[in-house]
């Protein structure tokens, strides 16, 4: 088995699981958030409890982070690798003929998703770290203590117009990583049978609109508090 | 027609090679690119100059021989043809066609638009075949049953003439599809069998070994090929891989 994991097949199936596991939390994120514009009060009670659940903590919390790392690493690693087993290149290389130009940029799509991560993490993940474990204020109630804090402090983040911009850029390249991420993920594990098709188009959808919803959240939150 | 092409030239595996303009004249478009190749060799012939060095052998489209980069795609910008079933009329008067050889680390440059494909026969070699008495004894093909949809898929697999299009249009350099197709060629026959663990294991390790690059899944092998394999297959070594390492 340990073979299977240095080859390049088997490196490739990890990257597909933790794609699959990272797709899975994606869409959990986008569920949790997109209450921040149905209701708020259901928001901040789900956030309380996602930020202070021991399981989510201190078990999948540690998992998300291990899965980030891991498929940043391994998509930078393999990328260099494959970079390196050509080492002239074609005069004239006519790519658009046969390949997506997804297909081809994941490095450069998952690049600037790495970046809008380090800005979302100094955003959201690092002062939520720092009130629950250095402050040590885990109650999730805003200092006048009249209700929880974390509607609040979202409406907050999406006054400053570079931000939400930065964020839909983000989200755009979300989207341009998944339209060719996620039916290649079902490739690479071998799933590729009488239901590809139908797969593809979910796959599609599933790239479109999970991004287009969050940059809806983001819109939605901007306008409807700075102006 | 008279075109412009510009051809990569190097003396040697080892020597610096460039990119160096030819222009030629009165080609028919009935010509295959390969025959447009042979007036341009007998031009430099004739004016004391050394011809392009290039693969050809059946010039039918069986051989796999052929194996240049036209215009930036594998075997030209036709679909499901390799160079030699390429025609000049696919090219317009006045055009200038770039020719370069099969670029792969794995694929060394020889001479001119000749590389070394030596690659996909030690692959063969470490697993793509199977163990069959020939002493005389054979069991008869016929008693035994494969059902049709997987004789055509094996058939469809075995089709790949291993002429390294997939690894050239490949922006990683991957031999996956074409490894991909032989382990399938033998996967999906019970002959295939006996040997199914070591076959996949021992394939995939020469693949890695001799330097390919890794799938990113962007489709441009099934679009080059010549012969239309399938992802499927490449998704099936997987599977078969996977299998192969739980068993072992």
């Amino acid at each position: 088995m340990s073979e299977v994991l240095k080859s390049s097949i088997g490196r490739k199936i990890a990257m597909a699981l933790s794609a699959f596991f990272l797709m899975f939390f994606i869409l959990q994120h986008f569920a949790i958030n997109i209450l921040s514009v149905l209701d708020p009060d259901t928001f901040n009670e789900v956030s309380h409890f996602m930020g202070t659940n021991p399981l989510v903590q201190y078990v999948l919390q540690p998992v998300l982070i291990f899965g980030v790392i891991f498929h940043f690493a391994m998509g930078f690693v393999l990328e260099f690798k494959n970079k390196s087993s050509r080492s002239v290149s074609y005069a004239k290389n006519n790519a658009n003929a046969n390949s997506t130009w997804m297909s081809r940029n994941m490095i450069y799509s998952g690049g600037f998703i790495l970046f809008f991560l380090v800005i979302h993490f100094i955003d959201f993940w690092i002062p939520e770290l720092n009130i629950k474990y250095v402050i040590g204020d885990s109650s999730g109630l805003l200092e006048d203590g009249s209700g929880y804090r974390y509607f609040e402090e979202l409406q907050h983040k999406f006054v400053p117009l570079w931000r939400v911009v930065l964020y839909c850029g983000g989200f755009v390249f979300l989207a341009l990583h998944l339209l060719h991420g996620f039916n290649s993920a079902f490739q690479s594990v071998g799933a590729n049978n009488k239901y590809t098709k139908s797969l593809k188009g979910f796959g599609k959808a599933y790239a479109i609109l999970i991004p287009l919803g969050f940059i809806i959240i983001a819109l939605f939150h901007y306008f409807n508090n700075s102006h | 027609m008279n075109l412009t092409l510009q051809i990569w030239r190097q003396e040697n595996a080892k020597a610096k090679g460039k990119i160096v303009e030819y222009p030629i004249k009165d080609i028919s478009p009935d010509m295959s690119f390969l025959e447009m190749l042979d007036i341009l060799n007998r031009q430099l012939i004739t004016n004391g100059d050394t011809p392009v060095a290039f693969d050809h052998d059946c010039r039918e489209g069986i051989c796999g021989s052929c194996s240049l980069y036209i215009n930036g795609e594998a075997h030209g910008p036709d679909r499901r043809v390799t160079t030699c079933q390429l025609h000049m009329r696919k090219f317009k008067d006045g055009d200038t066609i770039f020719i370069e050889p099969f670029r792969a680390d794995a694929f060394p440059v020889i001479k001119d638009l000749v590389v070394d494909r030596s690659a996909f026969d030690r692959i063969q070699h470490a697993g793509g075949f199977i163990s069959v008495n020939t002493s005389g004894n054979t069991q008869d093909g016929n008693s035994i049953p494969i059902s049709k949809h997987d004789a055509d898929e094996a058939m469809d697999a075995a089709t790949c003439i291993g002429c390294g299009a997939c690894v050239a249009s490949c922006k990683n350099s991957s031999a996956m599809l074409f490894v991909g197709a032989k382990v399938s060629q033998y996967a999906l026959l019970p002959q295939g069998q006996i040997e199914a663990t070591d076959r996949v294991q021992n394939m995939v390790a020469q693949m890695d070994l001799e330097g390919f690059g890794n799938c990113t899944n962007t489709g441009a092998c099934e679009v080059e090929c010549p012969k239309g394999i399938s992802l499927e297959n490449i998704a099936r070594m997987n599977r078969e891989l996977i299998k192969a390492s739980v068993k072992s």
